[in-house]
């Protein structure tokens, strides 16, 4: 590094690595967390592409179900389920760094906000699931 | 041989290096020592010319941060032992200027410091044979955060501040959050305005690596989240009630 | 306030996209895109599943699912090209492909449901 002035110390700047995450474990996991999102993505399009074919008639929809069993499809499934997955642990598990809740002049310990949000996630499933496949 | 551990340190002299590279150095290794006693057993027997920073020995004075094979740590309070058979690799800390050897230049760190102004902020002083009287509550409700020593582990760890060195970063927020949690304070306003920019609190992308270097349980990363709700609260406000009640 | 930054806006939307995502999209992928079609468990039909699309509760319902999301991929997208590939340079534009698609996509949405 070439010193602007001589009366500054002359220093090296060590510049950040473009694969900086790949250095540590930590940092792979946060990026992992991060690319979830893109699987989020995907579940979106998913969706709508589902409900087009839902109102598109019910060849369109059953061509629909059958693109969903290509070997292609499911691969891309089963990873974006891991990363949602990955992504609904990490979220509430993060949950209570940003939100704290006083009682009585204490804080509320991390498993006291993070587990309502795990049953909430897991009483909603249930819903879901029971909606979709009653009678 | 099981009592002696090789260090590998790094090495830069700025009137005739380019860049740093490392040196070896077999030293002994001893239950007690910790990585700081292992530098200074080479400077009082291999090497004298190796550079770094300490003083208290003890945790608090927060000057003997650096690299201890890749992670950011106080290298008083991480002992040697832990990483036999080695080799150890002592690095300075990362994302500051190496000036000579493990010494950084923290001159970045200290402004940004001063514009969170981490101090007591009032409107009126009180007179001075009045007292400021705090509950154990009030406290314990800023008390995490005034225990940092400004050691910069948390700016080592921080990908963020690498790679965009205007980001303000951990511990200046959460020095910030320290004084607005504070009873007494009446400063939080303007620290938003500062810290609400896209250099302060929203350049942050929840690594969270800096909580977890923090030999002070400090939590920074948690004041910064905090820090964003409280920022967001205030805007919902401010588009509720336009021109507010202030 | 000096500067107003839309920054608490997008923070929001980043948010309340996380929560919805975390809460609802593991089981509608698990059951959607494999237990259904793989047969794992009986789904719904087709006309079962049109009565529950018509369904103005289901509509919101599908549109904040689609919607929220979107918003939450943008940000998390937008910061991970700015600091993964060291490409901030290029910000404009992806703020304009990241929240400028996710407006978009929700647009579609809306379009989609209430065409049914
Ligand atoms: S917050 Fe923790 S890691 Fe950061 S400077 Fe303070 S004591 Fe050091
Ligand atoms: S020498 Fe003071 S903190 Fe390590």
């Amino acid at each position: 590094m070439i010193n602007p002035t001589e009366y500054l110390p002359k220093s090296y700047h060590p510049r950040v690595s473009t694969y900086w995450w790949l250095t540590r474990w930590v940092y792979l996991k946060f990026i992992l967390r991060e690319a979830s999102s893109v699987f989020v993505a995907w579940t979106v399009i998913l969706t709508l592409l589902q409900i087009r074919a839902l109102a598109a008639g019910p060849a369109r929809y059953a061509e629909f179900q059958d693109w969903l069993r290509s070997p292609l499809l499911l691969v891309l499934n089963a990873v974006s389920l891991f990363f949602v997955v990955f992504h609904a642990v990490t979220w509430f598990n993060l949950a209570p760094k940003a939100m704290v809740v006083r009682v009585g002049g204490r804080r509320l310990p991390n498993l006291a906000i993070s587990a309502p949000n795990f049953a909430a996630w897991a009483v909603l499933s249930a819903a879901i699931a029971w909606i979709l496949m009653r009678g | 041989m099981a009592n002696r551990i090789t260090i590998e340190v790094t090495r830069y002299d700025p009137a005739q290096d380019e860049k740093p590279r490392f040196d070896s150095f077999e030293v002994p290794l001893r239950k007690e020592w910790v990585v700081l006693d292992a530098l200074n057993y080479i400077k009082d027997h291999l090497d004298g010319s190796l550079t770094f920073r300490w003083s208290c020995r003890m945790g608090v004075c927060g000057s003997c941060g650096m690299t201890v094979n890749g992670v950011p740590k106080l290298t008083c309070a991480t002992f040697l032992s832990d990483y036999a058979p080695g080799p150890v690799r002592v690095e300075p800390m990362k994302n500051f200027p190496v000036l000579k050897d493990l010494v950084v230049d923290t001159s970045d760190f200290l402004v940004k410091l001063e514009k969170s102004k981490p101090w007591i902020i009032r409107k009126v002083e009180k007179p001075l044979d009045e007292e400021y009287f705090q509950t154990p509550e009030q406290l314990e409700a800023y008390k995490q955060y005034s225990m940092c020593i400004n050691c910069m582990l948390c700016y080592a760890a921080c990908p963020v501040y690498g790679l965009d060195p205007l980001f303000i970063g951990p511990a200046a927020i959460a020095l910030a959050q320290r004084y607005n949690m504070d009873s007494r304070d009446e400063g939080a306003s303007e620290r938003m305005d500062i810290l609400s920019q896209h250099d302060g609190i929203w350049g942050c992308t929840f690594v969270g690596e800096c909580t977890q270097v923090c030999p002070k349980h400090v939590d920074p990363a948690g004041a910064i989240q905090q820090y964003k709700l409280t920022a967001t609260m205030e805007w919902v406000k401010a588009l509720v009630l336009p021109r507010g009640s202030e | 306030m000096s500067k107003r930054s839309n920054e608490p806006f997008l923070w929001l939307l980043f948010s309340a996209g996380g929560v919805v995502s975390a809460l609802l999209m593991p089981i509608h992928l698990l059951l959607f895109a494999l237990a259904f079609p793989l047969g794992w468990l009986d789904g719904p039909g087709y006309e079962k599943l049109l009565v529950l699309l018509r369904h103005p509760m289901t509509r919101v319902y599908l549109l904040v699912l689609c919607s929220l999301p979107l918003f939450h991929w943008a940000h998390r997208f937008r910061f991970t090209l700015y600091d993964g590939l060291q490409i901030k340079h290029l910000s404009e534009f992806i703020n304009v492909f990241c929240y400028g698609g996710a407006t978009v996509g929700t647009v579609v949405a809306a379009c989609l449901l209430w065409s049914i």
